[in-house]
């Protein structure tokens, strides 16, 4: 059935200043601005996603992009969009789709915790004179000490990460997203000296060379993983679930499935990649600990495995079980998390927020003396340098970045990934599309981006006379609650402001 | 208003030590000459004393040293005491009046032995236990010294006061180590003066550490309580920990605490640079950030040690006979002796004493 309620959601705003110089027309991969047969410049405002590239190109700065100022009868339950939603389900039937993370308002924890700075008893160091060390290792650590006849410390490990920066990269496939993004983010972990994450689909050929950077994922779809791959990469990730969709599975549909990801999948081109809810040899906690070390067996024990986790109800015990099945970090994802695409009511209302999760895991970890065993990396909606340092206060040994780096690369969030068009050559599979990300300037905007958050971590840290970033971890006494209940600073365990 | 532990207090402070090298005796009226020089240092809400080989004729015993709020907490305290350990001597610790000393607790010590035979581990780990166990539990009671040949006084005053109410001018030790407070609060409790002591270990430090709860979290998942809420306590735990439970050596203890900053670490030669990492990687929650200067004194050593940007001041003398550490030079100066230059301890540079030894 044809959706007649279907409005358009945007207005597309064309001044006099425009010139008709067509590169509108040439950058809307949606086709909204075209010609018609007089060769007049025309809307089809129905297609636009509000995705920004028109506006960014137009050199005579003549467009502008609104929202549809139309309004449904006004009722604060039943929003626009919840009628809207209605309109198309009733219409067209099937689960709603959506792309990258929860856009609904919902309490930010991070927004309520505000930073401590030393004063008088304790002076604040000063970045530009004194080392502040953002140096993190992620992995197991060795508290069993051990000498040789002639008393020397026998300086004997378990396979660690060691990053310049507390930040890494999140888990993005190619298919999900394009062949140059997924340059510019490897290029830019070199850099930094972090890590670029290929995510579940497979490790293009082009990238074994850099496996100093890369952590590769085995996924419940296991798609593109041979031994090959299991050499090029540092680290391994097994991804049970992520944030945007917690408990379900991918799908990575036909028309972004195309050779060059075939190839990367290991998959015939052109069919629909479907990764199942669960790893179907994984029903159990003991299952786990069977994958861990057959990929440990695999590595020759010289690479940590790195388990992925949505942050759910019950996060803190299962991160307490993953972290007895041989696991060497531990990644949890936040309901902010994104993805390439996901049900839009998984997205919005499955998982808790990563700042809570956190939280209560490294609590738990430390009730159980496991946290010195497993380290943490925390992701799903980390926004700014601030927020990375609030987690890391919280209790994570690092985070990770996905949306904020796509952003970095041009991405305006029209979250409209899931249509494989992506003017912005970043989620999409199109040859032209893909065309207009050019690594290098990629890469440069992800390694300024780091740097810019590095060195304002550098200045918060010196603020709070903290000049090892190691110091801070899990160093609550550096957060105070505003506007939080007691119930939630009791699982945050911080204090209130003024307290 | 609330007690230590309850709250945290951040202070300021004066340290000071004298360490005879070759083990000749000092009488305590020059460790508070030292203290007593550093007055402005202090602000009267705290002080205190650690003496080595003060003890000889109950060298083999435990000396338990305690504070009691009244009779009742003492009856209880011992009666507990009486069912595990042989008590050999037990006294009210001598002390004189002194204007600034006022409403002291009941001071008591106890030379004691554990009536059950242990291997020395363990016998360590059950005085510890057992002590930390007393001041958790029996409300009005804290023991505040438990080594062998040494002891530790301490009270709320300025530390000279506290130095002759304790009447420190009668004992002989071997090693002296002061500590004169400048809380930010008015703790007004005897226990959360310093030194800090735990077996024959006693620290005092002047700071206050940026990563408390850092190293709070650590020590805590390896079972130390840290009920006094107080940087010392957090750094006792710490070099206990790294000392006792995993067997490194003062000099190592060290490179963990105040690590080397990766910038230097990278300059190095392999072997160095892999050792340092490696305590880097695996003990990271035991560095401390933020300004401090602290003295270890433990049987028959001494150990000084500056954060890692040299944010408190420390200084050193020495002589043929004797090693004075003080947080000003003044201190050093007042005792009128004659000693080499006087010269700052570097940021993060370890110096320490063992009698016997070379020093490292």
């Amino acid at each position: 059935m044809r959706n007649i309620y279907a409005l358009n959601e945007y207005e597309v705003l064309r001044s006099d200043r425009c010139d008709t110089c067509g590169v509108c027309v040439k950058q809307c991969g949606y086709g909204v601005h075209y010609f018609d047969e007089n060769h007049r410049l025309c809307v089809d405002e129905m297609k636009c996603v509000n995705c920004q590239r028109c506006v960014v190109f137009c050199h005579a700065h003549a467009l502008k992009i609104i929202r549809n100022r139309n309004e449904m009868h006004h009722n604060d339950y039943w929003s626009e969009r919840e009628r809207k939603e209605i309109y198309k389900q009733a219409t067209q039937s099937g689960i709603l789709l959506s792309s990258m993370g929860s856009s609904q308002k919902q309490k930010c924890y991070f927004d309520h915790l505000m930073l401590n700075a030393s004063q008088v008893t304790n002076p604040s160091i000063d970045p530009l004179r004194e080392p502040m060390e953002t140096k993190v290792f992620l992995g197991k650590k060795t508290r069993d000490v051990s000498r040789d006849e002639n008393g020397k410390l026998i300086l004997k490990d378990e396979a660690y990460l060691k990053l310049d920066v507390p930040i890494l990269f999140s888990a993005m496939s190619l298919g999900a997203i394009s062949y140059p993004a997924h340059k510019s983010i490897l290029e830019a972990a070199k850099e930094c000296n972090t890590y670029y994450n290929a995510g579940e689909g497979g490790l293009h050929p082009d990238f074994f060379k850099d496996k100093e950077h890369v952590i590769v994922q085995v996924a419940s779809g296991r798609f593109g993983i041979e031994k090959k791959v299991l050499d090029a990469c540092a680290a391994v990730e097994i991804k049970i679930g992520q944030g945007a969709k917690p408990g379900i599975g991918g799908h990575l549909p036909s028309n972004k499935n195309t050779e060059i990801v075939a190839k990367t999948r290991m998959i015939q081109q052109g069919s629909e990649a479907i990764s199942p809810a669960p790893h179907h040899d994984i029903y159990s906690i003991e299952d786990l600990h069977q994958l861990v070390m057959l990929i440990k067996e695999a590595t020759h024990y010289t690479k940590p495995v790195i388990v992925k986790v949505a942050a759910v109800h019950n996060i803190s015990a299962i991160t307490s079980g993953i972290a007895r099945s041989g696991a060497d970090i531990i990644c949890i994802d936040g309901y902010r998390g994104g993805s390439g695409a996901a049900p839009t009511r998984i997205r919005d209302h499955v998982g808790i927020p990563i700042e809570l999760a956190i939280a209560s895991v490294d609590e738990r970890l430390r009730e159980e003396g496991l946290r010195d065993q497993v380290s943490l990396i925390a992701s799903g909606g980390i926004r700014n340098s601030a927020d990375v340092v609030k987690a890391i206060a919280l209790g994570a040994d690092a985070v990770s970045i996905g949306t904020a780096a796509l952003v970095a690369l041009g991405c305006h969030l029209c979250q409209n990934c899931h249509s494989g068009i992506c003017n912005w050559g970043i989620a999409t599979q199109r040859e032209d599309l893909c065309a207009r990300l050019n690594p290098q300037i990629g890469k440069q905007a992800l390694v300024n981006l780091i740097r810019s958050w590095t060195y304002e971590i550098r200045e918060i840290m010196g603020g709070m006379g903290i000049n090892s970033i190691e110091s801070l971890k899990g160093n609550r006494l550096m957060l105070a609650a505003v506007d939080l209940n007691e119930k939630e600073c009791e699982i945050l365990k911080v204090r209130y402001a003024g307290e | 208003m609330k007690r230590e532990g309850e709250v945290r207090i951040p202070a300021g402070c004066a340290i000071a030590a004298i360490f005879s090298k070759d083990g000749h005796l000092v009488d305590g009226s020059r460790i508070i000459t030292m203290i007593q020089t550093m007055h402005e240092r202090s602000n009267g809400l705290g002080g205190g004393f650690v003496g080595y080989d003060i003890y000889p004729e109950y060298q083999d015993d435990y000396a338990i040293h305690m504070f009691f709020d009244d009779l009742t907490a003492k009856r209880t305290f011992e009666s507990e005491l009486f069912d595990k350990f042989k008590v050999f001597k037990y006294e009210e610790i001598p002390t004189r009046q002194n204007p600034g000393v006022v409403s002291s607790p009941l001071i008591w010590r106890y030379f004691v032995l554990p009536l059950e035979q242990r291997t020395m581990k363990e016998e360590e780990n059950f005085m510890v236990a057992t002590m930390l166990d007393i001041n958790e539990r029996i409300e009005g009671a804290y023991c505040f010294s438990m080594g062998k040949n040494m002891g530790v006084f301490k009270g709320v005053g300025y530390p000279e006061d506290l130095g002759d109410f304790y009447m420190l001018e009668k004992y002989q030790a071997t090693c002296w180590i002061a500590h004169g407070r400048y809380p930010t609060n008015t703790p007004g409790w005897w226990g959360g003066a310093h030194p800090f002591s735990l077996l024959d270990m006693a620290l005092v430090h002047n700071g206050e550490i940026s990563s408390y709860d850092t190293n709070r979290k650590m020590l805590e998942m390896v079972g130390y309580k840290c009920s006094l809420q107080t940087d010392t306590e957090a750094i006792a735990y710490m070099i206990d920990d790294l000392t006792r439970h995993h067997g490194f050596t003062l000099e190592e203890c060290a490179h963990i605490l105040a690590a080397p900053f990766w910038s230097e670490i990278e300059k190095m030669e392999d072997g160095q640079k892999n050792y340092y990492t490696y305590l880097r990687k695996n003990f990271a929650d035991y560095l401390i950030c933020g300004p401090f200067s602290i003295i270890v004194g433990f049987k028959d050593g001494i150990m000084a040690l500056n954060d890692r940007c040299k944010l408190r001041s420390l200084v050193m003398a020495e002589n043929e006979s004797t090693l004075y550490l003080a947080s000003e030079e003044s201190a050093i100066r007042a005792l009128k002796e004659d000693v080499d230059k006087i010269s700052c301890i570097r940021a993060s540079e370890a110096v320490i004493y063992k009698r016997g030894e070379k020093h490292a």
